[in-house]
């Protein structure tokens, strides 16, 4: 029987310099790599979903909190960051597209979309963050009773239950804009006590905040800045990530034939928004 | 088919090159200083430095659990001294002797789950031997393995400064309210130990990814699912509870620290959280996570079994179906933790029902092991006492679990040594007891030398028969009701705690207890000297030990078709797939003191 040669890391090899020496070639590579971070995308969902889990117990704990609570959240911005996420997402997997064909400029272009697209996500995740802290909702130990009474009006003490009217003032003084408000329309449900819980608050919106209901949505807060603070936290991870992914290409890293941290990098970037674009709605658009 | 007994006539046709045994080149003296070894990227180097770390964390949890046996042996206050407090106008307080009991059981319950059992088979021995057993040169990621045994040894780290921080003593479990109180009235150590955790659990979800990965695409050509070695498969379902089981612990040591450390109130009633969140979160984890320390051990059986009764292993599919059913139904049974805890009759008789459900592949596993075993050459090296002991201690361990799954014995059992005693004989006597088969078993391939086979087997008796007298009485005791994680177990302090009961049970019972707990005591330090004595065995073999040959059990896996130690690269001719349980082609060599195979199958057959 011949035998083959011993291999040792000396023996002259002819393989692709991009590949790992416990790889036969560059497919099984690639392969491996998709697989592996697939699977850690996994886990990501299964660490969210804990989340998620929480989410659904806390809103049947505390539906006051809900109730209350999402109205403190601005669906303008929240729907702004989701575009802004979506479309990073479209130009991240068309950067994919354009290192796999070899197009090292517009790779490099859409890369830098990509993270302008993220940090745009975090200004405006930071300029929310921010006006929750001045007013005085922030979360656990910055959650700030005085500050809050600040913002929002308290309610004034009700003197006999009014099946048709909300005893929400007109006027309103809470972020300085001092604007009146018509009296909500009147409905059978809408007649609120401090403490009732709303069986619709449709017909809220942040103008009608009392200090009263800040103050009991403490639990919203709480469980928002953990979600987005989580999330965030990915978005920052991932910005490090194309940003080390930008300076690999400039320097010329890829190419049609080694593209692949481009591809995986891709795919948790898509994680991460898909994750976004399950928080959008269950904190800022469900009533 | 059995292939029979080594007998001195049986000669090789095609002895090994001279010196083949020696192993020039292999993957220890490959390269050589402190750097080569930190900064490896081969699994077996990786392998090693896990074993270090991981037996210093089993030593260091083994003193815990001794002080704990000391101070039980008697009641009173026996060894444990009084820890510090703060000074209060220029006098130093102290805490009370039974908070250092609750620091001590909790550092035991912690270092041992986390620290040592968690990691340890798939770390030590699935990180060696994975890649070997698929022929392959190393894991799919191994720049990702050893980032996972740096993540290993931060965890460790921040996990043990606990201890000087200010201590735990919460029971490994750091059930809510109490783990979330302020540090005044509770030792300050949570933080830092569950950091610890937290980053522990990476460390285990990045050898799962890896794990998965290697088998699913690097199984060389003719190696299909069903041709791998069992060990593969138990560590492939090991590896999926890793990375499904493990985040969630992530996200609940994450919500445990943002609410100690940010005042947010997840789990805390006065900010209307919920506590009993914390334990299904907790144990959505857990209970996966002693699979994640079973499965491998499984594994190691399998393989044991087999080898040693010179017999193919019965029921290979039954045997590597049910590795994927326990990992997949572990996941549907955390609420037999929480029977007591509140939830509703119908949760915890659906919890109850799948708990008896998960124990049946297990049961169909140990059949088959049996089977292996009736009719074969039964060859009892120390490897195999091992594996044997496994199987009989385990099926304890699992029998007395249904007790517990059963709704109306539970009530009575919880909280009650009987519990004690089912984990320790399911994680000791299971799990310990296999790893210490598979360190005798694959030691030789390792490190390249034997060990002293009559050390071994006396260092057995005394960890068997120690480890049966510790755990024994201690399910007596529990179901007379002797509670756990008490630090004082006197009559005088049951009537302090519990002033206006009747507390009857306690003096019929406390000759029982007593006994029970001196029993208990006295089988702890029987296990320290049978650990002692393996140590001894275990550095003697590194030192003086007589070299090892490539087979010197007769397996037929692809780890055994290489030199003890392996090449840097494990094989120096690329391996072809073939049947890990067929061993009709090795035959025994005296020269080499092992087994060698023929070139090429003899006329007639072999027998």
């Amino acid at each position: 029987m011949t035998q083959a040669q011993p291999i040792t890391p000396d023996t002259p090899h002819d393989h692709d310099p991009h590949v790992a020496h416990h790889f036969h070639s560059a497919e099984q590579q690639i392969a491996n790599g998709k697989l592996g971070m697939w699977i850690f995308l996994a886990t990501e969902v299964l660490m969210f979903g804990g989340l998620f889990c929480g989410y659904a117990v806390w809103r049947r704990n505390v539906p006051d909190s809900f109730a209350y609570g999402h109205l403190l959240l601005n669906t303008l911005w929240g729907a702004i960051n989701t575009l802004v996420l979506i479309s990073s997402s479209f130009t991240m997997a068309w950067a994919v597209r354009a290192a796999q064909l070899g197009q090292r400029k517009l790779t490099s272009i859409l890369l830098v979309l990509t993270l302008c697209g993220a940090a745009g996500f975090m200004a405006v995740k930071y300029h929310e963050y921010h006006h929750k802290f001045e007013i005085g909702t922030g979360p656990g130990r910055f959650f700030n009773i005085d500050k809050i009474k600040e913002h929002f009006h308290s309610e004034p003490p009700r003197v006999a239950a009014s099946p048709e009217h909300a005893p929400a003032p007109v006027t309103n003084t809470s972020g300085g804009n001092a604007t009146s408000l018509p009296a909500p329309a009147p409905t059978p449900d809408s007649g609120l006590a401090v403490n009732q819980t709303p069986v619709h608050t449709q017909h809220l919106t942040e103008a009608h905040l009392t200090a009263e209901m800040v103050i009991k949505s403490r639990n919203f807060i709480d469980i928002y800045f953990l979600m987005t603070g989580l999330h965030g936290l990915h978005v920052l991870v991932g910005m490090i990530l194309i940003a080390w992914l930008l300076v690999r290409n400039l320097r010329g890293h890829f190419s049609p034939r080694y593209n692949a941290p481009v591809d995986l990098v891709g795919l948790y970037w898509h994680l991460v928004d898909l994750i976004w674009i399950f928080l959008f709605p269950l904190l800022y658009l469900i009533q | 088919m059995t292939t029979p007994l080594p007998t001195p006539d049986l000669l090789t046709r095609n002895p090994l090159p001279p010196g083949e045994h020696l192993s020039a080149d292999n993957y220890l003296n490959h390269s050589r200083g402190l750097w080569s070894w930190l900064s490896t990227l081969d699994h077996k180097r990786i392998a090693l430095m896990y074993m270090a770390g991981i037996l210093f964390s089993f030593f260091l949890g083994g003193i815990f659990a001794l002080l704990i046996r000391a101070e039980l042996f008697s009641p009173g206050q026996n060894i444990l001294p009084q820890l510090p407090d703060k000074i209060i106008s220029g006098q130093m307080t102290y805490h009370p002797w039974q908070d250092t009991y609750n620091q001590v059981f909790t550092l035991h319950g912690a270092i041992m789950v986390f620290l040592f059992i968690i990691p340890s088979i798939p770390s030590i021995f699935g990180n060696f031997v994975l890649p070997i057993m698929l022929g392959a040169k190393d894991v799919a990621f191994p720049k990702l393995n050893l980032a996972s045994f740096y993540l290993w040894a931060a965890g460790a780290v921040l996990f043990i400064g606990a201890i000087a921080v200010g201590g735990l003593d919460t029971g490994w479990t750091f059930y809510t309210p109490y783990s979330i109180k302020d540090s005044d009235a509770v030792f300050a150590g949570v933080l830092p130990a569950t950091a610890g955790a937290f980053i522990l659990g990476f460390s285990s979800i990045l050898t799962g990814i890896n794990f998965i990965a290697s088998i699913h695409m690097l199984r060389p050509a003719g190696m299909t699912w069903f041709k791998m070695p069992l060990m593969l498969w138990a560590l492939y379902a090991t590896a999926v509870i890793q990375i499904l089981a493990t985040p969630v612990l992530a996200i609940t040591l994450l919500l445990l620290i943002a609410e100690r450390a940010a005042g947010i109130g997840i789990f805390d009633p006065t900010k209307g959280g919920d506590p009993v969140l914390y334990q299904h979160f907790f144990w959505f984890y857990s209970h996966p996570a002693v699979y994640i320390m079973i499965l491998p051990a499984m594994g190691v059986v399998s393989e044991i079994i087999s080898v040693f009764s010179r017999k193919h292993i019965f029921g290979y599919a039954f045997i590597a179906m049910s590795s994927l059913a326990i990992a997949l139904l572990g996941f549907l049974v955390w609420g037999h933790h929480m029977f007591v805890s509140g939830q509703s009759n119908v949760a915890s008789a659906i919890f109850s029902f799948f708990t008896f459900f998960v124990a049946i592949p297990s049961a169909v596993k140990v059949f088959n092991w049996l089977a292996t075993m009736f009719r074969g050459s039964i060859w009892l090296k120390s490897p195999m006492l091992y594996a044997m002991s496994f199987i009989w201690v385990f099926t304890i361990g699992g029998l007395t679990g249904l007790f517990l799954g059963a709704l109306a014995t539970d009530v009575h059992l919880t909280d009650t040594y009987f519990i004690v005693a089912h984990f320790h004989y399911v994680m000791v006597g299971g799990t310990v007891f296999a790893f210490l088969a598979a360190v005798h078993y694959w030691w030789p391939k390792m490190f390249g030398k034997m060990y002293c086979e009559t050390g071994g087997i006396l260092a057995w008796f005394f960890v068997f028969f120690g480890f049966n007298l510790t755990f024994f009485p201690q399910f007596i005791m529990g179901s007379h009701g002797m509670p756990r994680r008490y630090a004082d177990w006197s009559i005088d302090a049951w009537k302090a705690r519990f002033p206006d009961a009747d507390l009857s049970f306690i003096s019929h019972n406390i000759h029982l207890f007593s006994l029970c707990h001196k029993l208990s005591t006295i089988g702890a330090f029987l296990q320290l000297v049978g650990f002692l004595i393996l140590a001894g065995v275990l550095i003697h073999s590194l030192v003086k030990g007589r070299l090892a040959p490539r087979n010197p059990w007769g397996a037929n896996s692809l780890e055994w078709h290489t030199s003890s130690p392996p090449p840097l690269e494990n094989f120096k001719h690329a391996p072809l797939a073939n049947d890990p349980y067929d061993f009709q082609s090795w035959h025994w060599n005296d020269d080499l003191h092992g087994f060698t195979q023929h070139e090429t199958p003899e006329p007639g057959g072999a027998n």
